[in-house]
């Protein structure tokens, strides 16, 4: 019947020389599309490991609209954040992901809901992906009580169920990520914990204290280096006296993959899993990926690179435009139904963003709430004697 | 007389002093018992019964899961420590001294501290990080520091400093059932000091309420506001100035924060002179704070002096026993302030 209908509507665009009936068009049968297929993946160089992940990732259908979907909304929703950050309605720090979504999108497809991740400050994605609403995010950036933080937070301290933020100080969260891997353990849940951190933080003696205990008491860690090639303004050669980071925790296995392939990334993660899991205790996984904005909203970015590098990476190695060529020349998907996407996308994050500039500012009768949990309320001093505000739990 | 013989145990199981050790000791083993979540974690505490000895028997009871030695890297451990709390376990971290806290300060500032502000209210991180602090003998000035007053300082933290056994054992209980980041400042030299229990405190359940001092010893003349060994300190000093007529009312904070204000302006507005006497450095310290606090209450008006802060001297700690000793409150240096406040 769909058949007949586009055989139809072509005919009348060729009558009539118009786009007729493009909706008909577009509602080609499914049974169309292919609905899965196999693609080859970089290797992975491995360290201390006799082998790595598979050299070949599955796709269905399903899941590669999936992931373009969660990359592109992540992609927009950074971009509706530095529009925002220009416009000074975001202020403070604010570091953006566009560039890095296969790491993110990658590696919640390789783990469950249940297991834990933590992160640095460059942190949204990862808000996103591990369950928060874009307008929860936008408003958390814009300090509007309707922000996942109820606007006390900010762009560096978002947290979610199973995520554990957002943490501004360089390296800090590594250990905390190997404490959460201890509860897994301790309570026996068969739960991984993902810590993530950058370059420039892989070179943090808290990083390496974590790694020791974590191997010595086989926690179920992966220590996951988001290696985007630059801490701040600094390259990673001259950061780092080695820069194989994968190679960094010495006498816990790891793994280097091509962070810009959401495929690289999941199976690579899915294999990092299950040797935590398995009780092989931690594992280094270094992702190779890209930032296209500078280190944060007041880093222009081509002081240390080149802007042809950017472009570069831009139009070779962008991971959304991987994922979506590999659909298109593989039939798993149509032109329009990117579009469509898309457009619902930018509907979403333009939304979000009228919620986030016009929601109101939290009370601040909430100014002092949060000190304590569970406890009863308390008396805080403000900025003169005569200010006694209240705190409740 | 049955019942005779056994309220006579009975008495003489209830007053049978306690060292303080061995009040933590035995907070920890029924917290232990009470709660699994609670685990111990710091250098020595398992196969070595704890550098002082504080943790002694627990790994035999409890094995390896729930006592864990760590290699000696504070900053690592505390930040395990703290994610260990913010997935829902409930762990008592312990430095060795508090002057190894500095390696990991910023772990329980910025990522115990304020989580559950900058969360607002989504991440609470349960944790204690406990161990000795201030001065011990003859240890010289990096093992000797005092830091009450930095971890006051902190909105997010709770800072308790027990000066009894009882107060060992009913704070640590409170501080291990709470909710929330708590410093536990202990003192290695009173660790083996005995003390007596009252009965309650025989009980599982026996906790004292964080942020509630204690009055040890009524007066009328002055009020003495101490916290930790310089209590014991303090009441010494109330047993001489009271020979000469001269009645301490001697308050032991037990909380430094929240401090108990209240306790203490009731106090101020009875004796009309306050004397604080605390082991750390003057400047922006316990006593200080405490000083301005009153300034800002009711019990200003009813200070008939200037309050005084006797403190440790504002030096690093000496080595030599003779510097040592000349670098801390001696008892004779709060009878002689007692004196000069009352101006007599």
């Amino acid at each position: 019947m769909k058949n007949m209908l586009t055989i139809i509507s072509n005919a009348l665009c060729r009558i009539t020389g118009r786009n007729v009936g493009t909706r008909a068009v577009v509602s080609r049968s499914f049974a169309d599309f292919t609905s899965q297929a196999t693609f080859d993946i970089k290797k992975c160089d491995v360290h201390r490991l006799e082998e790595g992940p598979p050299l070949k990732a599955e796709l269905t259908r399903e899941q590669g609209l999936r992931y373009y979907r969660i990359m592109q909304t992540v992609r927009r929703m950074e971009l509706k954040a530095d529009q925002l950050y220009k416009q000074k309605i975001i202020r403070g720090f604010c570091h953006l992901y566009d560039g890095q979504e296969a790491c993110a999108v990658g590696i919640e497809a390789a783990i469950n809901p249940s297991d834990h991740l933590i992160t640095a400050y460059r942190a949204h994605g990862y808000t996103y992906t591990r369950g928060i609403a874009v307008k929860e995010i936008l408003a958390e950036l814009t300090g509007r009580r309707g922000g996942v933080a109820k606007g006390k937070g900010g762009s560096m301290h978002m947290y979610a169920p199973h995520f554990y933020g957002g943490n501004g100080i360089v390296g800090a969260q590594v250990p905390l990520g190997a404490g959460i891997a201890l509860a897994c353990q301790y309570q026996g849940n068969n739960q991984v914990c993902v810590a993530l951190y950058g370059d420039g933080a892989a070179n943090q003696g808290q990083l390496f204290e974590s790694f020791n205990m974590a191997a010595l008491w086989k926690l179920p860690c992966i220590f996951t280096c988001e290696n985007n090639q630059y801490g701040m303004g600094t390259s990673v050669e001259r950061a780092s006296a080695s820069t194989d980071y994968y190679k960094r925790g010495d006498f816990i296995p790891g793994i280097r993959v091509d962070g810009m392939d959401v495929l690289c990334v999941r199976e690579a993660f899915k294999f990092a899993a299950e040797h935590c899991r398995s009780g092989k205790g931690p594992i280094v996984m270094e992702l190779k990926t890209y930032r296209y904005h500078g280190h944060s909203m007041s880093d222009p970015g081509v002081s240390y690179r080149t802007r042809e590098e950017i472009q570069e990476v831009r139009s070779k190695s962008d991971p959304i435009t991987m994922l979506k060529e590999r659909m298109l020349s593989n039939n798993m998907a149509s032109v329009e139904e990117f579009k469509e996407i898309d457009i619902a996308i930018r509907k979403e994050v333009e939304e979000a963003a009228q919620y986030a500039t016009s929601d109101p500012e939290p009370p601040l009768e909430e100014l002092c709430n949060h000190i304590f949990s569970n406890d009863s309320p308390l008396e805080v001093r403000g900025t003169n004697p005569w200010a006694r505000l209240k705190s409740v739990s | 007389r049955l019942k005779n013989i056994v309220l006579g145990w009975n008495d003489l199981l209830c007053s049978k002093p306690m060292m303080v050790r061995d009040a933590l000791n035995q907070a920890m083993d029924e917290e232990l018992e009470r709660d699994e979540r609670v685990f111990l974690l710091g250098e020595e505490v398992a196969q070595y019964d704890g550098a002082y000895k504080v943790s002694r028997g627990l790994w035999k009871k409890y094995g390896d899961k729930r006592i864990i030695d760590t290699p000696i890297t504070e900053m690592g451990f505390a930040g395990i420590a703290v994610g260990a709390a913010m997935a829902g376990l409930r762990p008592i971290c312990e430095f060795m001294t508090f002057n190894f806290s500095m390696q990991a300060i910023d772990q329980i500032i910025n990522s115990a501290a304020k989580t559950y502000y900058m969360s607002a209210g989504f991440q609470a991180v349960p944790i204690v990080f406990r161990g000795p602090n201030g001065a011990s003998a003859g240890v010289a000035a990096q093992h000797s520091q005092c830091f009450a007053a930095w971890y006051a300082h902190c909105p997010g933290l709770k800072v308790v400093s027990p000066w009894n056994a009882e107060d060992a054992k009913g704070l640590l209980k409170s501080a291990i059932r709470d909710d929330n980041p708590v410093v536990f400042l202990e003192n290695e030299l009173m660790y083996g000091v005995p003390f007596e229990m009252s009965e309650e405190s025989q009980s599982k359940d026996f906790t004292i309420p964080i942020g509630k001092a204690k009055v040890e010893r009524q007066g009328t003349h002055v009020s003495l506001v101490s916290h930790s060994r310089y209590v014991s300190h303090c009441l010494d000093a109330a047993v001489v100035l009271a020979k000469e007529g001269i009645e301490c009312e001697v308050i032991n904070l037990r909380t430094i924060r929240p401090l108990d204000v209240e306790c203490i302006e009731t106090s101020v507005m009875k004796t009309n002179h306050l004397v604080t006497v605390e082991g750390g450095w003057p400047q922006f310290g316990v006593g200080a704070e405490i000083c301005a606090r009153i300034m800002e209450g009711p019990a200003f008006n009813y200070l008939d002096a200037p309050a005084t802060r006797v403190t440790g001297v504002d030096i690093p700690m000496p080595y030599a026993k003779i510097l040592e000793d000349n670098s801390l409150p001696q008892i004779k240096d709060i009878i002689f302030s007692v004196k000069k406040t009352l101006n007599v």
